[in-house]
């Protein structure tokens, strides 16, 4: 069974969406029927992938023994390292392997889950989370509406949401925008994605004229960019919606991102919970410790290479191929750029709050980031080939 | 002598705070959303916390207080005085 895609995904949501509202309108606690609902859609979700199966499982058990083991001694330079390797390992293995077409301890929706369970080490690392439940844990590992494709939760939060037993009018109130985001969801990814999905026609550079040729791209561009939000928006919005019916108040993961007055303003509305998981576990911890050993020589550097390291591992996470490492890379020196323009620029500081200059910045935002969707999807890479063979 | 620590408290981080947002402003406006008047942010933020490690020994995690419990002057100050 595919996630949001087989209609018997939809049919067995709504069946367990009517449990979920059963109890939650009795004002009863829904985080074990979420969990039974959980297991139940995961064996379907694996029921002709054994090997898969297997990895998921042998993930989440050493998941849970390495968060115990770090959390009896967050201070343990090596049990973080150990617990953090091995966490780490089925992603980069499955990444890796997928360079050679292996898939080596890779399983659906590996991604995610180790988003979740490193989010929770470093919090136990830093202190933050002091005490983690095995039941919390797991529901926040499994929990079925995100398990696949996101959006990628926090743990406090998650936890929080989990044991609250909400009053009828509250639980209601989230029913109802639930099922509403879920329909929402659905207009987005099988009505708008699916027809942009048909003109959707990727063409080589012709021998026309070259304003010609030119608009042809920049329109094959604009349509897989508008495809690529309503795909994704609308799956992100499912998942949110089917979240909100167990009482999990799954956070967004778009906000308009092509009103966008800039990059960094983009990355804050484009897949926001990968962007913010970035921020505050790769690009965070990375200027942290930067500026603390002093590597470069100003803290505007210090951010440049941030933003670099930042976008190029989100590059290399969506796969080791030309086009997503340029796309990463692309990302990090335009934000690298914005900061250095931001920063050092007298024009900029003088008319940032002008509407004039607020709708150029507007204009400029929208054309890079289409050109980052057409590296994103190849365009430009199968482009660059075209000229170079004739 | 509680009221000297504070005023002492206070004047350190504002000359923290106006180092790292580059602007005198964040003197007079002290309960606005520093993120949301562009002073700070994801770079500003880290740089705001290590300062505030070197000058006071208070280590706050990056993700250890939500942003908007620690998006204003008034806030940070608030949160750094209740780990001192």
């Amino acid at each position: 069974m595919t996630f949001y895609a087989d209609p018997s995904f939809f049919a067995l949501l709504a069946l367990a969406v009517a449990g979920a509202a059963f109890l939650g309108l009795r004002e009863k606690p829904l985080a074990r029927y979420g969990m039974a609902a959980s297991v139940v859609f995961l064996a379907c979700l694996f029921c002709k992938d054994l090997p898969g199966l297997i990895a998921a499982a042998g993930f989440v058990v050493v998941a849970v023994l390495s968060m115990r083991w770090v959390l009896a001694a967050p201070r343990s330079n090596l049990r973080f390292a150990v617990a953090f390797a091995l966490t780490l390992l089925p992603l980069v293995s499955a990444k890796a392997g997928a360079v050679f077409d292996q898939n080596l301890l890779g399983f659906m929706g590996v991604s995610y889950l180790t988003f979740k369970a490193l989010q929770v080490m470093f919090e136990v690392r830093d202190g933050v989370i002091k005490e983690c439940g095995l039941f919390d844990y797991l529901y926040f590992l499994l929990f079925f509406p995100v398990f696949t494709s996101g959006p990628i939760d926090r743990s406090r939060r998650f936890a929080e949401d989990a044991r609250a037993v909400r009053s009828r009018d509250e639980y209601a109130g989230l029913l109802a925008r639930g099922i509403l985001l879920v329909l929402v969801g659905l207009v987005y990814t099988f009505v708008v994605a699916a027809w942009l999905h048909r003109f959707y026609v990727p063409a080589t550079w012709g021998s026309g004229p070259f304003l010609t040729e030119l608009a042809a791209q920049v329109q094959t561009a604009y349509v897989y960019g508008l495809y690529l939000f309503f795909d994704f928006a609308g799956y992100s919005l499912m998942a949110m919606g089917a979240s909100y019916c167990f009482g999990i108040r799954t956070p967004r993961n778009f906000r308009a991102p092509f009103a966008s007055l800039d990059i960094k303003d983009f990355w804050n509305r484009w897949n926001i919970t990968l962007s913010f998981w970035l921020r505050d576990f790769v690009f965070m911890r990375f200027s942290r410790l930067a500026l603390k050993k002093r590597w470069f020589a100003s803290r505007l550097t210090t951010a440049c290479w941030g933003f670099v390291f930042d976008m190029a591992l989100m590059g290399a996470w969506h796969g080791l191929t030309a086009d997503y490492l340029l796309y990463g890379l692309f990302h990090g020196l335009l934000l690298a750029g914005t900061e250095v323009f931001q920063k050092k620029s007298k024009f900029y500081k003088k008319h940032k709050n002008n509407p004039a200059f607020k709708a150029l910045s507007w204009f400029v935002t929208l054309q890079l980031v289409m050109f980052g969707f057409a590296l994103f999807s190849g365009q430009i890479t199968m482009l660059v080939k075209g000229a170079f063979h004739g | 002598m509680a009221e000297t620590d504070h005023a002492e408290l206070e004047e350190k981080m504002l000359d923290i705070l106006e180092e790292v947002c580059g602007d005198d402003e964040v003197r007079a406006r002290r309960d606005e959303d520093l993120f949301a008047l562009g002073l700070l942010d994801s770079m500003g933020a880290i740089e705001l916390l290590v300062d505030i490690e070197d000058v006071f020994g208070v280590c706050i995690a990056p993700t250890e207080v939500e942003r908007d419990e620690m998006n204003t002057v008034n806030l940070i100050i608030h949160q750094v005085e209740i780990r001192l």
